[in-house]
């Protein structure tokens, strides 16, 4: 094989950037597959902890997003939340929990402000956002009054600040998520394992 | 940490409404290394204090209702001395529980919202038994 000819001399991006794609041409088909096993094996293994995680936790979704500003000054939008939903933990008043309307996606983060709970462990129980001024009857569904059990998608443990506005510029702004993707899988396919 | 109360419970369609006024003297402190510290430390951005009762009824082994709550932001001074308050909210039963109940506790909590980490729920120590009357109050305005 030949030799590729040397970077011109013009300046410190272009360097580098000749450099990507004389690699480019040089990387063989079987260097090629690597780089993709490589990254599937990235992606696998990210999968495997995010089902570890809900396995570890007893909850769908161990770790959410505040979407809004329902429990100011406590949680903002894009502040991240990490929940555990054993199934043993009763649900007491003061908890902040994770649950989601019966026929809606979206989970709510809110407090609990009353329990009923009947001696066989059957509870039923209402919330209230911390920064709303009334609780929570009029987000559920048309006739209910309570929620239960099945209602909950996990407890709040454990919180980050600001984390989580990624998801939402993702969510709100499509093209910066494709092009963060772009780039991401350009740097795994191109990375040399020197 | 002391709570005077008046109640008297209302008749409301099919469920007891309560009502309460208490008085709360307090000063939340961090127990955790057995000297009392401040609570707010460099790790805490605010509290969420609540009074919630609870209670036993025929209805329901374990009743819980939040009755007030107040956040308190770090820099706010940790004692409380609170005359003559009334319940935020509606101190619903889920049925006629409240008439006659002699064994409704208050008790002070608060959760711990930290700048970035675990969020505890911790009980404030003293809490106070309030017995409901038997027959319910027509008369008094609240």
């Amino acid at each position: 094989a030949g030799s590729s000819p040397p970077p011109a001399r013009c300046g410190p991006f272009l360097g580098p950037a000749m450099d990507l794609f004389g690699d480019l041409r040089r990387m063989n088909k079987r260097q090629l597959y690597y780089q993709v096993l490589n990254f599937a094996m990235i992606v696998s293994s990210a999968l495997m902890i995010w089902k570890g995680l809900i396995v570890i936790t007893g909850s769908e979704s161990p770790i959410v997003v505040v979407l809004s500003g329902s429990m100011e000054p406590a949680f903002h939008r894009g502040d991240l939340l990490f929940l555990t939903n054993f199934h043993d933990d009763p649900i007491r008043a003061g908890e902040i929990v994770v649950f989601k309307v019966e026929g809606r996606d979206i989970p709510i983060v809110h407090r609990v402000i009353k329990i009923h709970e009947k001696e066989n462990g059957n509870i039923k129980f209402l919330t209230k956002g911390d920064n709303n001024e009334v609780d929570d009857r009029g987000l559920y569904k048309e006739g209910q009054n309570w929620l239960e059990k099945k209602d909950v998608v996990g407890r709040a443990r454990g919180f980050l600040p600001y984390v989580g506005m990624v998801t939402i510029i993702m969510n709100d702004y499509p093209k910066f998520k494709y092009a963060l993707l772009a780039v991401m899988g350009a740097y795994v396919l191109l990375k040399r394992e020197s | 940490l002391r709570k005077n109360v008046e109640d008297f419970t209302g008749p409301r369609e099919r469920s007891d409404l309560g009502f309460v006024t208490f008085d709360i003297t307090a000063d939340i402190l961090n127990g955790k290394n057995g000297l009392p510290t401040s609570i707010f430390d460099w790790n805490v951005k605010q509290l969420f204090l609540y009074l919630s009762a609870e209670y036993s009824t025929k209805n329901n082994a374990l009743n819980q209702v939040v009755l007030w709550d107040k956040i308190m932001l770090r820099g706010d001074n940790p004692r409380l001395f609170l005359k003559d308050m009334k319940s935020k909210y509606f101190f619903f039963d889920d049925g006629n529980g409240l008439k006659g109940n002699r064994n409704v506790t208050l008790t002070l909590s608060w959760n711990v919202v930290p700048n970035a980490g675990i969020l505890p729920l911790v009980t404030g120590s003293g809490h106070v038994s309030v017995p409901f009357p038997d027959t319910y109050e027509t008369t008094k305005s609240y």
